[in-house]
Protein backbone atom coordinates (compact mmCIF):
# COMPACT_ATOMS: atom_id res chain seq x y z
CA UNK A 1 0.00 0.00 0.00
CA UNK A 2 0.66 3.37 0.07
CA UNK A 3 2.06 5.33 2.94
CA UNK A 4 1.67 8.71 4.05
CA UNK A 5 1.62 10.99 7.10
CA UNK A 6 -0.61 13.82 7.95
CA UNK A 7 1.07 17.32 7.51
CA UNK A 8 1.78 19.14 10.35
CA UNK A 9 -1.40 21.18 11.17
CA UNK A 10 0.62 24.84 11.27
CA UNK A 11 1.23 23.66 7.45
CA UNK A 12 -2.32 23.15 6.72
CA UNK A 13 -3.68 26.37 8.65
CA UNK A 14 -1.51 27.95 6.25
CA UNK A 15 -2.81 26.76 3.28
CA UNK A 16 -6.43 27.18 3.83
CA UNK A 17 -5.85 31.08 5.70
CA UNK A 18 -8.62 33.34 3.77
CA UNK A 19 -10.96 30.32 2.82
CA UNK A 20 -13.91 29.52 4.54
CA UNK A 21 -16.12 27.67 2.83
CA UNK A 22 -14.04 23.83 2.51
CA UNK A 23 -14.29 20.51 1.14
CA UNK A 24 -12.43 18.24 3.02
CA UNK A 25 -11.91 14.81 1.57
CA UNK A 26 -10.86 11.34 2.88
CA UNK A 27 -10.03 8.10 0.73
CA UNK A 28 -11.05 4.58 1.58
CA UNK A 29 -8.42 3.19 -0.05
CA UNK A 30 -4.13 2.84 1.52
CA UNK A 31 -4.82 6.14 3.44
CA UNK A 32 -7.27 4.48 5.66
CA UNK A 33 -5.28 1.40 6.43
CA UNK A 34 -2.58 3.11 7.34
CA UNK A 35 -4.80 5.54 9.58
CA UNK A 36 -3.53 8.64 7.51
CA UNK A 37 -6.63 9.55 5.57
CA UNK A 38 -9.56 7.52 6.15
CA UNK A 39 -13.62 8.94 7.84
CA UNK A 40 -11.90 8.85 11.14
CA UNK A 41 -8.95 10.71 10.66
CA UNK A 42 -10.93 12.81 8.70
CA UNK A 43 -13.11 13.71 11.02
CA UNK A 44 -9.99 14.47 13.52
CA UNK A 45 -8.15 16.68 11.31
CA UNK A 46 -11.73 18.76 10.03
CA UNK A 47 -12.58 19.00 13.90
CA UNK A 48 -9.22 20.25 14.76
CA UNK A 49 -9.61 22.86 11.95
CA UNK A 50 -12.60 24.25 13.04
CA UNK A 51 -11.15 24.70 16.66
CA UNK A 52 -8.15 26.00 15.07
CA UNK A 53 -9.65 28.82 12.77
CA UNK A 54 -11.89 29.55 15.79
CA UNK A 55 -9.72 31.03 17.71
CA UNK A 56 -7.96 32.92 15.51
CA UNK A 57 -11.35 34.44 15.71
CA UNK A 58 -11.48 33.10 11.40
CA UNK A 59 -14.63 30.44 11.53
CA UNK A 60 -14.54 28.32 8.74
CA UNK A 61 -17.25 25.67 7.33
CA UNK A 62 -15.46 22.08 7.05
CA UNK A 63 -17.77 19.23 5.89
CA UNK A 64 -16.28 15.63 5.25
CA UNK A 65 -16.96 13.37 2.88
CA UNK A 66 -14.22 10.26 2.27
CA UNK A 67 -14.45 8.07 -1.43
CA UNK A 68 -13.92 5.13 -2.25
CA UNK A 69 -10.87 5.77 -3.52
CA UNK A 70 -9.43 9.04 -4.84
CA UNK A 71 -7.25 7.20 -7.36
CA UNK A 72 -9.49 6.50 -10.07
CA UNK A 73 -11.73 9.18 -11.82
CA UNK A 74 -14.87 7.68 -11.34
CA UNK A 75 -14.92 8.70 -7.61
CA UNK A 76 -13.46 11.26 -8.01
CA UNK A 77 -16.45 12.39 -10.40
CA UNK A 78 -18.78 11.58 -7.10
CA UNK A 79 -17.20 14.62 -5.34
CA UNK A 80 -19.82 16.67 -8.11
CA UNK A 81 -23.03 16.37 -6.16
CA UNK A 82 -20.81 17.67 -3.28
CA UNK A 83 -19.76 20.41 -5.07
CA UNK A 84 -23.08 21.47 -7.01
CA UNK A 85 -24.95 21.35 -3.48
CA UNK A 86 -22.73 24.28 -2.01
CA UNK A 87 -20.45 27.09 -3.12
CA UNK A 88 -16.95 25.49 -1.32
CA UNK A 89 -14.03 27.79 -2.39
CA UNK A 90 -11.46 25.28 -1.91
CA UNK A 91 -10.52 20.81 -1.22
CA UNK A 92 -8.32 19.23 1.40
CA UNK A 93 -7.67 16.17 0.18
CA UNK A 94 -6.47 13.69 2.74
CA UNK A 95 -5.00 11.07 0.15
CA UNK A 96 -1.55 9.93 -0.99
CA UNK A 97 -0.79 12.90 -3.91
CA UNK A 98 -2.66 10.97 -6.35
CA UNK A 99 -6.02 12.23 -4.84
CA UNK A 100 -5.40 16.25 -5.18
CA UNK A 101 -4.07 15.79 -8.67
CA UNK A 102 -7.02 14.42 -9.54
CA UNK A 103 -9.10 16.34 -8.01
CA UNK A 104 -7.33 19.37 -9.58
CA UNK A 105 -7.61 17.69 -13.18
CA UNK A 106 -11.40 16.87 -12.65
CA UNK A 107 -12.36 20.61 -11.83
CA UNK A 108 -10.94 23.49 -13.34
CA UNK A 109 -11.77 26.10 -10.85
CA UNK A 110 -11.18 24.59 -7.75
CA UNK A 111 -8.60 25.15 -5.60
CA UNK A 112 -7.02 21.92 -3.83
CA UNK A 113 -4.63 21.77 -0.46
CA UNK A 114 -3.13 18.28 -0.19
CA UNK A 115 -3.21 17.20 3.43
CA UNK A 116 -0.63 14.35 3.94
CA UNK A 117 3.23 13.59 2.94
CA UNK A 118 3.30 10.26 0.82
CA UNK A 119 5.90 8.23 2.11
CA UNK A 120 6.29 5.21 0.38
CA UNK A 121 5.27 2.16 -0.67
CA UNK A 122 5.44 -0.57 2.50
CA UNK A 123 3.49 -2.59 4.61
CA UNK A 124 2.42 -2.99 8.21
CA UNK A 125 5.38 -3.75 10.53
CA UNK A 126 2.61 -4.42 13.36
CA UNK A 127 -0.32 -1.96 14.30
CA UNK A 128 1.02 1.47 14.00
CA UNK A 129 4.37 0.79 12.16
CA UNK A 130 5.18 0.91 8.40
CA UNK A 131 8.27 -0.07 6.51
CA UNK A 132 9.07 0.76 3.17
CA UNK A 133 9.63 -2.21 0.98
CA UNK A 134 9.37 -1.19 -2.66
CA UNK A 135 11.06 1.55 -4.36
CA UNK A 136 9.14 0.75 -7.77
CA UNK A 137 11.82 0.22 -9.98
CA UNK A 138 10.16 -0.93 -12.47
CA UNK A 139 12.15 -3.84 -13.26
CA UNK A 140 11.67 -6.31 -9.81
CA UNK A 141 14.94 -8.76 -9.21
CA UNK A 142 14.30 -10.17 -6.05
CA UNK A 143 14.05 -13.52 -7.22
CA UNK A 144 18.02 -13.59 -6.96
CA UNK A 145 18.01 -12.49 -3.36
CA UNK A 146 15.97 -14.54 -1.88
CA UNK A 147 12.76 -12.45 -2.08
CA UNK A 148 13.81 -9.45 -0.05
CA UNK A 149 14.65 -6.29 -1.64
CA UNK A 150 18.36 -4.92 -1.52
CA UNK A 151 17.64 -1.79 -3.91
CA UNK A 152 14.85 -0.57 -1.11
CA UNK A 153 15.75 -2.22 2.46
CA UNK A 154 19.39 -1.53 2.02
CA UNK A 155 20.70 2.00 2.67
CA UNK A 156 23.18 1.67 0.06
CA UNK A 157 20.54 -0.13 -2.73
CA UNK A 158 23.70 -2.35 -3.04
CA UNK A 159 23.22 -5.57 -5.17
CA UNK A 160 26.36 -6.94 -4.63
CA UNK A 161 26.44 -6.74 -0.37
CA UNK A 162 26.63 -6.53 2.41
CA UNK A 163 29.00 -3.77 2.21
CA UNK A 164 31.63 -3.12 5.28
CA UNK A 165 29.46 -1.55 7.46
CA UNK A 166 27.23 -4.60 8.19
CA UNK A 167 27.41 -4.91 11.81
CA UNK A 168 25.88 -8.15 14.00
CA UNK A 169 23.36 -7.73 11.23
CA UNK A 170 22.28 -4.02 12.15
CA UNK A 171 22.76 -1.70 9.52
CA UNK A 172 25.36 1.29 9.96
CA UNK A 173 23.46 3.85 8.52
CA UNK A 174 20.60 3.17 10.91
CA UNK A 175 21.75 0.91 13.76
CA UNK A 176 17.96 0.24 14.50
CA UNK A 177 17.40 -1.62 10.80
CA UNK A 178 18.39 -4.59 10.03
CA UNK A 179 21.34 -5.47 7.53
CA UNK A 180 18.91 -6.75 4.35
CA UNK A 181 21.97 -8.24 3.25
CA UNK A 182 22.12 -10.19 6.67
CA UNK A 183 18.67 -11.29 6.14
CA UNK A 184 19.09 -11.90 2.39
CA UNK A 185 22.41 -14.34 3.53
CA UNK A 186 20.59 -16.32 6.33
CA UNK A 187 17.61 -17.07 3.93
CA UNK A 188 19.90 -18.26 0.97
CA UNK A 189 21.49 -20.27 3.28
CA UNK A 190 18.08 -22.22 4.43
CA UNK A 191 16.67 -22.38 0.85
CA UNK A 192 20.81 -23.76 -0.01
CA UNK A 193 21.19 -21.27 -2.49
CA UNK A 194 24.29 -19.56 -1.17
CA UNK A 195 26.28 -20.26 -4.27
CA UNK A 196 23.86 -17.71 -6.16
CA UNK A 197 25.20 -14.96 -3.90
CA UNK A 198 28.38 -15.32 -5.70
CA UNK A 199 27.68 -15.00 -9.23
CA UNK A 200 28.59 -11.00 -9.37
CA UNK A 201 25.59 -8.94 -10.08
CA UNK A 202 25.91 -6.25 -12.89
CA UNK A 203 24.73 -3.08 -12.74
CA UNK A 204 20.83 -2.95 -13.23
CA UNK A 205 18.61 -0.99 -15.83
CA UNK A 206 17.50 2.48 -14.14
CA UNK A 207 15.49 3.18 -17.15
CA UNK A 208 12.05 1.97 -16.25
CA UNK A 209 12.61 3.55 -13.00
CA UNK A 210 11.14 7.18 -12.28
CA UNK A 211 14.50 9.00 -13.62
CA UNK A 212 13.30 8.46 -17.13
CA UNK A 213 10.04 10.55 -16.54
CA UNK A 214 6.21 9.59 -15.45
CA UNK A 215 5.80 5.82 -16.11
CA UNK A 216 2.76 4.51 -17.64
CA UNK A 217 1.38 0.91 -18.05
CA UNK A 218 -0.61 0.09 -20.70
CA UNK A 219 -2.90 -3.08 -20.85
CA UNK A 220 -4.06 -3.24 -24.69
CA UNK A 221 -6.41 -5.91 -23.47
CA UNK A 222 -8.53 -3.47 -21.22
CA UNK A 223 -7.98 0.08 -23.00
CA UNK A 224 -11.46 0.06 -24.67
CA UNK B 1 -21.64 40.89 41.87
CA UNK B 2 -18.59 39.05 40.63
CA UNK B 3 -18.94 36.24 38.28
CA UNK B 4 -16.46 33.46 39.64
CA UNK B 5 -15.46 30.85 36.86
CA UNK B 6 -17.00 27.65 37.47
CA UNK B 7 -15.21 24.98 34.86
CA UNK B 8 -17.48 22.73 32.97
CA UNK B 9 -15.21 19.53 32.58
CA UNK B 10 -16.41 16.03 31.04
CA UNK B 11 -15.04 12.94 32.39
CA UNK B 12 -15.15 9.90 30.21
CA UNK B 13 -15.07 7.10 32.72
CA UNK B 14 -14.41 2.69 32.15
CA UNK B 15 -17.27 0.63 33.16
CA UNK B 16 -14.70 -1.87 34.64
CA UNK B 17 -13.10 0.36 37.05
CA UNK B 18 -13.48 4.23 37.10
CA UNK B 19 -16.89 4.53 36.78
CA UNK B 20 -17.32 1.83 39.58
CA UNK B 21 -14.80 3.99 41.55
CA UNK B 22 -17.12 6.80 40.95
CA UNK B 23 -20.57 4.91 42.09
CA UNK B 24 -18.61 3.77 45.60
CA UNK B 25 -17.71 7.92 46.10
CA UNK B 26 -21.48 8.42 45.49
CA UNK B 27 -22.19 5.26 47.66
CA UNK B 28 -20.71 6.28 50.81
CA UNK B 29 -21.68 9.76 50.06
CA UNK B 30 -17.89 11.47 49.19
CA UNK B 31 -18.32 14.98 47.52
CA UNK B 32 -16.63 15.71 44.90
CA UNK B 33 -16.62 18.85 42.33
CA UNK B 34 -19.89 19.18 40.43
CA UNK B 35 -18.25 20.57 37.73
CA UNK B 36 -17.87 16.94 36.41
CA UNK B 37 -20.06 15.60 34.10
CA UNK B 38 -19.46 11.38 33.66
CA UNK B 39 -20.16 9.71 30.28
CA UNK B 40 -19.94 6.18 31.14
CA UNK B 41 -17.94 4.24 28.57
CA UNK B 42 -16.99 0.23 28.46
CA UNK B 43 -13.51 1.05 27.76
CA UNK B 44 -11.21 4.16 28.24
CA UNK B 45 -9.74 2.42 24.81
CA UNK B 46 -13.58 3.08 23.63
CA UNK B 47 -12.86 7.07 23.38
CA UNK B 48 -12.54 8.01 20.52
CA UNK B 49 -10.11 10.98 19.91
CA UNK B 50 -12.89 12.90 18.27
CA UNK B 51 -14.72 12.81 21.53
CA UNK B 52 -12.19 14.99 23.05
CA UNK B 53 -11.84 17.81 20.32
CA UNK B 54 -15.60 17.55 20.09
CA UNK B 55 -16.35 18.11 23.51
CA UNK B 56 -13.79 21.52 23.65
CA UNK B 57 -15.53 22.57 20.08
CA UNK B 58 -18.87 22.55 22.09
CA UNK B 59 -17.54 24.24 24.98
CA UNK B 60 -16.64 22.20 27.80
CA UNK B 61 -13.34 23.72 29.60
CA UNK B 62 -11.67 20.19 30.04
CA UNK B 63 -11.79 16.78 29.23
CA UNK B 64 -10.66 13.93 31.27
CA UNK B 65 -10.52 10.24 30.82
CA UNK B 66 -10.11 8.20 33.43
CA UNK B 67 -9.75 4.19 32.62
CA UNK B 68 -8.56 1.18 34.99
CA UNK B 69 -5.05 1.09 36.13
CA UNK B 70 -2.26 -0.40 33.86
CA UNK B 71 -2.16 -3.45 33.77
CA UNK B 72 -5.94 -4.40 35.26
CA UNK B 73 -7.79 -3.06 32.11
CA UNK B 74 -10.44 -5.71 31.27
CA UNK B 75 -9.97 -5.64 27.75
CA UNK B 76 -6.45 -5.92 28.53
CA UNK B 77 -4.50 -3.00 26.49
CA UNK B 78 -7.53 -0.36 26.19
CA UNK B 79 -6.40 2.31 28.97
CA UNK B 80 -2.87 2.11 26.85
CA UNK B 81 -4.84 2.63 23.57
CA UNK B 82 -6.21 5.74 25.55
CA UNK B 83 -2.59 6.84 26.97
CA UNK B 84 -1.25 7.08 23.84
CA UNK B 85 -4.24 8.49 22.11
CA UNK B 86 -4.41 10.90 24.46
CA UNK B 87 -1.00 11.83 24.33
CA UNK B 88 -1.45 12.35 20.44
CA UNK B 89 -4.69 14.77 20.79
CA UNK B 90 -2.38 16.76 23.63
CA UNK B 91 0.25 17.00 20.99
CA UNK B 92 -2.39 18.26 18.53
CA UNK B 93 -3.87 20.72 20.89
CA UNK B 94 -0.46 22.34 21.45
CA UNK B 95 -0.08 23.02 17.47
CA UNK B 96 -3.70 24.57 17.12
CA UNK B 97 -2.57 27.20 20.33
CA UNK B 98 -4.60 25.38 23.52
CA UNK B 99 -3.62 24.48 26.55
CA UNK B 100 -3.02 20.50 26.38
CA UNK B 101 -3.79 20.33 30.00
CA UNK B 102 -7.42 20.65 29.47
CA UNK B 103 -7.35 17.06 27.96
CA UNK B 104 -6.03 14.39 30.64
CA UNK B 105 -5.84 10.50 31.08
CA UNK B 106 -6.15 9.26 34.71
CA UNK B 107 -6.07 5.27 36.18
CA UNK B 108 -8.71 5.01 39.03
CA UNK B 109 -9.06 1.18 40.17
CA UNK B 110 -12.95 0.23 40.94
CA UNK B 111 -12.01 0.28 44.89
CA UNK B 112 -10.55 3.70 44.52
CA UNK B 113 -13.53 6.03 45.56
CA UNK B 114 -11.49 8.70 47.29
CA UNK B 115 -8.97 9.00 44.33
CA UNK B 116 -11.74 9.65 42.17
CA UNK B 117 -12.73 12.12 44.12
CA UNK B 118 -8.79 13.54 44.55
CA UNK B 119 -8.77 13.17 40.70
CA UNK B 120 -11.99 15.13 40.02
CA UNK B 121 -10.90 18.43 42.60
CA UNK B 122 -7.42 18.55 40.79
CA UNK B 123 -8.69 18.62 37.12
CA UNK B 124 -11.63 21.59 38.48
CA UNK B 125 -8.36 23.30 40.10
CA UNK B 126 -5.92 22.46 37.24
CA UNK B 127 -9.10 23.76 34.57
CA UNK B 128 -10.00 26.78 37.08
CA UNK B 129 -6.44 27.96 36.64
CA UNK B 130 -5.95 27.98 32.87
CA UNK B 131 -9.65 29.72 32.88
CA UNK B 132 -12.43 29.27 30.39
CA UNK B 133 -12.11 27.64 26.99
CA UNK B 134 -10.53 29.82 24.99
CA UNK B 135 -12.83 29.25 22.16
CA UNK B 136 -15.92 30.25 24.95
CA UNK B 137 -13.88 34.34 24.86
CA UNK B 138 -14.42 34.47 21.40
CA UNK B 139 -17.95 33.88 21.69
CA UNK B 140 -17.46 31.00 19.06
CA UNK B 141 -19.20 28.41 20.58
CA UNK B 142 -23.01 27.72 19.84
CA UNK B 143 -25.45 29.16 22.79
CA UNK B 144 -27.26 25.95 22.54
CA UNK B 145 -24.59 23.47 22.74
CA UNK B 146 -23.16 25.30 25.68
CA UNK B 147 -26.54 25.04 27.70
CA UNK B 148 -26.05 21.07 27.48
CA UNK B 149 -23.55 21.68 30.41
CA UNK B 150 -25.91 23.71 32.52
Amino acid sequence: MIVAERKPIKEILAMIDGYNNILMVGCKGCVTVCNAGGKTEVAILAAALRLACKLKGKPVTIDEITLDRQCEPEFIQWLDDSLKKKDYDAIISMACSIGPQYIAEAFDNMVVFPALNTSFMGGTVEHGIWSEYCSACGDCIIQNFGGLCPITRCAKGLLNGPCGGSLDGKCEANSDEECIWELIYQRMKKLGKTDLLLEQKPPKDWSKSLSAGPRKVIREDLTV
Amino acid sequence: MTNKFEPQIIAFCCSYCSYAAADLAGAIRMTYPSNVKIVLVPCSGRVDPIYLLRALQDGADGVYVTGCMEGDCHFITGNFKAKKRIHRIRKMLEEIGIEKDRVQMYNISASDAPEFARVAKIMTEKIRELGPNPLKERGAIDQKKENIFL
